[in-house]
């Protein structure tokens, strides 16, 4: 977790990684968005049930590297996020 | 009878149907998302048909493609199971279409079943105690005031299109109203693609009771005992028992003979159940008809010795009933836990995961419906029920004590599961006692916390 290398964001469980809302909205963030800390930049579905994944800083996103409605395994990584 | 059932579901109502089938000497057709090609369901099934991939839209409520599997397959009926397409309509329709007899109410029954509105008038009608309600959808924030100033607070603004527990607003005052309302309508659009709503009186401290039903297509028709569903968690069932410790002989009598003439009064055909509130008074309401077999459907079956997927099934080949509630001899206490991969000292958070440890229990007085095998995966996709756990006994302190032990002999680690919670609530005075209502659970539950990984629900 070096600042060089930026912050990472990975998953609390298994679940389908989604980063929008709803299939017909925006996407929470793309890279290069400037996010806040606890700002909710996708969500996680495991067994029917939705999680909120939130910044764990102010920063910026660099890196998105799951694909949107795609399953992540507990503790994949997700995001990387440079420190703001 | 037919030769060949599908079975459009998963899990341990899947298994359960197939079961049935063996029990009659059908063949089954087990049908699976690419998530369950290692599921019980589809090892026990006679012939099993992929139906798609893992997310339920494009497998489990795929209607083309399970009509497509069942010709295939030559299955002459489709047995839904609960939840995805059983109380589908439009799915109903399909089977009918393709010569499929669909294992289930009518088409007009669920049309009516899913439409809260018009079933409670045409209980009010049939002469059946309903929730005083708004006379149909409400538009205004105005008509809402002026309803709830006539009937009282505390209310409940209901979405017409939810269901589980989904889509319900609880106000305490008018100002609740007029935060609430409008909120109530935009919930509704985009969850249910329907903004009307209703309005109705919120009964406190109740108890929910429900009558099992079984309807032939000749008219005949019988219930089956209550089912005692008040333990819930955010309306979801957690804790089912039969009978109920809150009814008197005399009582239920009453009330089933109330579910009785409901379920005449909308012409209905195979099993269903008609969900009431009771409240402190002894005073009963009709909430709605459940067309479809529910998940806590084993605690009837061991009170009256009746298996109700078999009759389901006997019922759609158009057999007659044969017998009424008092031809029945009912004996008995049963329970049931619904266990499911949550963590309720979390928030009850999901736990998925590979099951590396498991003991299933057993004995006397205990029934386990469940699709768990040593090496599980369990798929991210699907709901968290893992299994249901039944005990019975001659006594409800009896069934109680067996429930208890079968509950600290079930091991299914390194998941973390609700089996911890329902143990302190076998303990617990209160429920020794059958005192609770819909808001029992709470006490046994940490205080929620405004975390970083609040579920979104």
């Amino acid at each position: 977790m070096s600042d060089s290398k930026g912050i990472e964001v990975r998953a609390k469980m298994s679940g389908i990684f989604y980063r929008k809302p709803a299939p017909e909205e925006p996407s929470y963030v793309e890279v290069g968005t400037v996010v806040k800390k606890k700002q909710i930049i996708a969500l996680l579905e495991t067994m029917k049930v939705f999680q909120k994944v939130k910044s764990p800083a102010d920063g910026k996103i660099v890196e998105i590297l799951v694909e949107n409605e795609t399953p992540v395994k507990d503790d994949e990584l997700m995001f990387i996020i440079e420190k703001g | 009878m037919f030769s060949k059932i599908l079975v459009a579901n998963r899990g341990e109502i899947a298994l359960r149907v197939i079961r049935a089938c063996k029990d009659l000497c059908i063949k089954s057709v087990a049908v699976y998302s690419e998530a369950d090609e290692n599921s019980l369901h589809v090892k026990l099934a006679d012939e099993q048909v992929c139906i798609g991939p893992a997310i339920s839209t494009k497998s489990y409520l795929n209607i083309q493609n399970i009509i497509k599997a069942a010709k295939e397959t030559d299955a002459d009926a489709i047995h839904p199971g609960y939840g995805y397409l059983a109380e589908k309509e439009e799915f109903a329709v399909e089977c009918e279409k393709n010569g499929i007899v669909f294992i289930g109410p009518t088409p007009e029954n669920l049309n009516l079943a899913g439409d809260k509105i018009v079933a409670k008038k045409i209980m009010m009608e049939a002469g059946i105690p309903v929730i005083p309600a708004s006379p149909g959808s409400v538009e205004t924030i105005h008509d809402a005031k002026k309803i709830c100033h006539e009937m009282g607070y505390p209310v409940m603004v209901k979405a017409s299109g939810g269901g589980g527990g989904r889509g319900i607003k609880i106000c305490k005052n008018e100002e609740e109203l007029i935060e609430d309302f409008p909120m109530a309508k935009i919930e509704g659009r985009t969850a249910f693609g329907n903004d009307e709503v209703y309005i109705e009186k919120f009964i406190r401290e109740p108890r929910h009771i429900e009558f099992q039903i079984l309807a032939d297509k000749f008219g005949n028709i019988a219930h089956l005992g209550e089912r005692e569903c008040t333990i819930q968690r955010r309306y979801q069932k957690l804790i089912e028992e039969a009978p109920s410790p809150a009814l008197t002989q005399e009582l239920r009598n009453e009330m089933g003979e109330a579910a009785v003439k409901a379920v005449k009064a909308v012409d209905y055909v195979n099993a269903g159940t008609v969900e009431f509130l009771l409240d402190k008074h002894g005073k009963f309401y009709f909430m709605e008809v459940n067309s479809r077999i529910q998940v806590e459907h084993p605690v009837t079956e061991l009170t009256t010795g009746i298996d109700l997927i078999t009759e389901q099934i006997r019922l759609a080949a158009g057999e007659k009933l044969g017998y009424s509630f008092n031809d029945l001899s009912i004996r008995g206490w049963a329970i049931e836990c619904r266990i499911n991969a949550e963590d309720p000292e979390r928030n009850f958070l999901p736990s998925p995961g590979t099951i590396e440890r498991y003991h299933a229990p057993a004995g006397f007085g205990v029934r386990l419906d469940t699709h768990l095998y040593q090496g599980y995966e369990l798929p991210i996709y699907y709901d968290s029920l893992i299994a249901k756990l039944i005990s019975f006994n001659l006594s409800r302190k009896g069934a109680i004590r067996v429930m208890k032990r079968a509950l600290e002999e079930f091991k299914v680690e390194p998941l973390k599961t609700t089996i911890p919670l329902y143990l302190k609530v076998m303990d617990d005075p209160d429920f020794k006692d059958g005192k609770f209502d819909t808001g029992y659970i709470e006490k046994f539950l940490p205080d929620e916390e405004e975390g970083d990984d609040d579920d979104c629900e």
